[in-house]
């Protein structure tokens, strides 16, 4: 056994797969433990924030201590905030229109550009050919850029409670900055919020998480199924092998997502916690696994030292354990490591039918994906929602599959080189 | 053609098998489900309802619609015989419209889609394959980690991917349905050149999947048969490489064309799923609203007739197989 460990650990390809896979389930158990906000609370008022770090505005402007930074620059990037070089163009072409000569617009200039602006612009002007949509958005630029070159702060004022008259509270200043580490209130989101507001990160990681369980309880149930079936099939043969054959015969064929489908409906919504799913992923992918493991153990009844382990009498168990299980171990491994793999993508099928775990106790990588399609994620081009979960898939699958290869090249040396 | 007759009869009596198997599968297995499914239905239906005796008169109701009152093996007998002539009864979330109907409408769709991609992507996924093996360099180097990469995306993550590069982002192709909206399905050029646009995204990404894993199946299986005994044989005596790589592609196309007939099933799922993120007016789509609709005798026959596709791709495969393979003959005849 533990030569065989570290045969699959000299091979490259297993290597990689092994150091991807474990580096998952790492950030899968250490995250939690550091941050430990529940991953379905619902944080967020909207839908799909983008990724950043969020500070309270309200706790930067009353941070105990304001600092003051004079640096190159800061009035042009807040300028250029508001102003877009798309917004500049669209000025340009208003100015051209109100008779400003075209040469003397310049719109990287901002300076100009807004004096120019200020001195022409009038939101009452009807242009010729201009819809009503095109003028409210000149209107909304002229809002944004209201005050955009004042150097003066702003006035922070609170309502007096019984006369309802604001007063002055404090003021602050272009260059007053905050210490973000001073400011109590500050979530980083590294992956943004989802259609419901919940954190996406911290989601994928239990998802991700939730998924390898799924993955693993299906892989085992169909291993273990697809073990049992193919051993007696292969080495107690006769009607025995014709009943499992023929019944592995048919499900070959019938595609297993469908069986799923069947299955995973009748069991109801309510009753579909993410176990069940596993269980019903498990017993509808047996079927590889029966066939590979009869084919093996025919090419082994028959070897000698099983034929010399019947004649001293061993029982029927304690030759499968000790004279086949040894030669297929290897290949049964390499089978639940795929099977592993196939369920999770299974479980991801099927939550986009509409068939995955219920939505409320837990998220899966397939619910993720579910819910970002029904919000048209992708579409809107909220790659936040989606990507990282594909990605996260991808990457299970993947190192698996190195897994995998890396295994067959250890095991079978033809496949070397 | 005396051996190949055996072979046949052979492949079509597991055909035969197979589809009475499914058939039973459909029908039986969500009836031996824990709990009566037509109260499951009515439950879903009447949620809200506080009046027991119209929940009573709409479970008398379903119970009639669906015959759950007759006993099991009466109810199988009734169900076939509707099935042999196409009856699969209303459906429930596109009523007045039978299963039939809807069924009709979208089963081209997915077969015109999927049989040319699924065909279209083994073939360059196989050629690809064979020719890494055997150039081994720079291409192997770089396109065998590819197609390991996308062989391991799912199907839905690939139409993703085209969904968002080509189509939400680029805008040179449409994301969702079959045509254009504002047209009615005819045969006009308008209405043709429409389908063939919105065809393309779909196509593609069921097509890039299938090459992925071809492409590696086959070069691991040519790789094989390029270390086996009469490559070196062949090479002593002296046959020219062009000949030899003849041999090998023949023999290592056997397992992978096998490999299609057992990987059909699955590629039709995944395909089915893709269908759903383009929104493509075929069966995978027809199966989320059922599904999402609960409209439990739409999903049964969706469930049948993706069954049924299935079945008929794997015998075709064996079929064609039959004509390739020598040792079938040669097995059969003695």
């Amino acid at each position: 056994m533990r030569h065989t460990f570290r045969q699959a650990f000299s091979s490259g390809k297993f290597v990689t797969g092994f150091v991807i896979l474990m580096g998952l389930l790492l950030l899968v158990i250490l995250y939690p433990l550091i941050f430990r906000a529940p991953p379905l609370q619902i944080i967020a008022q909207g839908t799909f924030f983008p990724p950043g770090i969020y500070v309270s505005a309200y706790d930067s402007i009353n941070a105990p201590t304001t600092y003051t930074l004079n640096l190159d620059g800061a009035a042009a990037k807040r300028v250029a905030a508001k102003l877009k070089d798309e917004d500049r163009v669209a000025m340009k072409e208003w100015l051209v229109v109100a008779g400003v000569p075209e040469d003397q617009i310049d719109i990287s200039d901002a300076q100009k550009l807004l004096t120019l602006w200020a001195e022409n612009y009038d939101p009452a002007k009807q242009v010729k050919g201009m819809t009503l949509a095109r003028q409210r958005y000149f209107q909304r630029v002229n809002n944004a850029i209201q005050g955009l070159l004042s150097t003066e702060g702003a006035i922070i004022a609170v309502r007096q409670p019984e006369s309802g008259a604001l007063q002055e509270a404090g003021a602050v200043k272009q260059t007053d900055y905050v210490n973000i580490s001073e400011v109590p209130n500050v979530r980083i989101l590294p992956l943004g919020t989802d259609n419901f507001g919940r954190d996406v990160f911290a989601q994928l990681v239990r998802a991700i998480g939730v998924s390898l369980l799924i993955g693993i309880v299906a892989g085992l149930i169909a291993t273990g199924i697809g073990l049992v079936l193919g051993l007696l099939a292969g080495y107690v043969g006769g009607a025995v092998d014709d009943v499992i054959n023929f019944i592995t015969n048919i499900f070959l064929v019938i595609p297993s997502l469908v069986l799923l489908i069947l299955i995973s409906f009748s069991v109801g919504q309510e009753s579909r916690g993410a176990f069940t799913v596993a269980v019903v992923i498990g017993v509808t992918s047996w079927v590889w696994t029966t066939r590979a493991v009869r084919a093996q153990v025919i090419s082994l009844r028959n070897r000698d030292h099983v034929n010399l382990s019947k004649l001293s009498g061993h029982s029927l168990f304690r030759i499968i354990r000790g004279d086949i299980l040894p030669y297929i171990m290897s290949y049964v491994f390499m089978a639940l490591i795929l099977q592993i793999s196939a369920a999770i993508l299974a479980e991801a099928n099927l939550s986009i039918l509409g068939l995955g775990p219920r939505t409320t106790d837990v998220p899966t990588l397939g619910l993720m994906m579910q819910w970002a399609m029904i919000y048209q994620a992708h579409i809107l081009g909220k790659w936040w929602a989606y990507f990282p979960v594909l990605i996260s898939i991808t990457l299970i699958t993947f190192s698996m599959n190195l897994m995998i290869t890396g295994l067959d090249q250890v095991f079978n040396p033809q496949l070397r080189n | 053609m005396k051996g190949y007759r055996r072979y046949f009869l052979n492949k079509a009596g597991w055909f035969v098998i197979t589809l009475i198997a499914a058939f039973l599968l459909n029908f039986f297995l969500p009836r031996m489900m824990p709990g009566d499914p037509v109260a499951a239905i009515v439950a879903r239906q009447a949620q809200g309802m506080s009046n027991s005796t119209g929940v009573q008169a709409i479970y008398e109701q379903y119970t009639k619609l669906f015959g759950t009152d007759k006993p099991l093996f009466q109810q199988f007998f009734i169900y076939m015989g509707n099935v042999l002539r196409g009856d699969f009864g209303y459906s429930f979330s596109q009523y007045p419209r039978t299963v039939a109907e809807v069924l009709s409408a979208s089963l081209w769709w997915t077969v015109v889609l999927q049989f040319p991609a699924i065909i279209f992507g083994w073939v360059v996924g196989n050629s690809l394959g064979a020719i890494a093996a055997y150039r081994k360099g720079g291409l192997d180097k770089v396109a065998m980690p590819i197609s390991i990469l996308i062989s391991n995306l799912p199907a839905f993550g690939m139409a993703v991917i085209l969904l968002v590069v080509f189509a939400a982002t680029l805008k040179w192709l449409p994301a969702s349905g079959g045509y254009a909206f504002d047209m009615i399905p005819s045969l006009s050029v308008n209405f043709l050149g429409s389908a063939l646009l919105h065809y393309i995204l779909p196509f593609a990404s069921i097509v890039l999947l299938a090459i992925g894993g071809q492409a590696i199946g086959m070069r691991s299986m040519a790789i094989y048969e390029l270390n086996a005994d009469y490559v070196r044989y062949s090479r002593f005596m002296g046959i020219k490489d062009n000949q030899i790589s003849r041999y090998v592609f023949r023999n290592a196309m056997l397992p992978q064309i096998t490999g299609l007939a057992l990987a059909i099933g699955t590629m039709i799922g995944g395909a089915l799923v893709a269908e759903i993120i383009f929104s493509y007016p075929g069966l995978g789509t027809v199966l989320l609203t059922a599904i999402s609709g609960r409209d439990y005798p739409l999903i049964s026959a969706v469930t049948l007739i993706i069954t049924i596709m299935a079945l008929i791709a794997n015998f075709a495969i064996e079929i064609l197989y039959g004509f390739i393979d020598p040792r079938i003959k040669a097995a059969q005849s003695d």
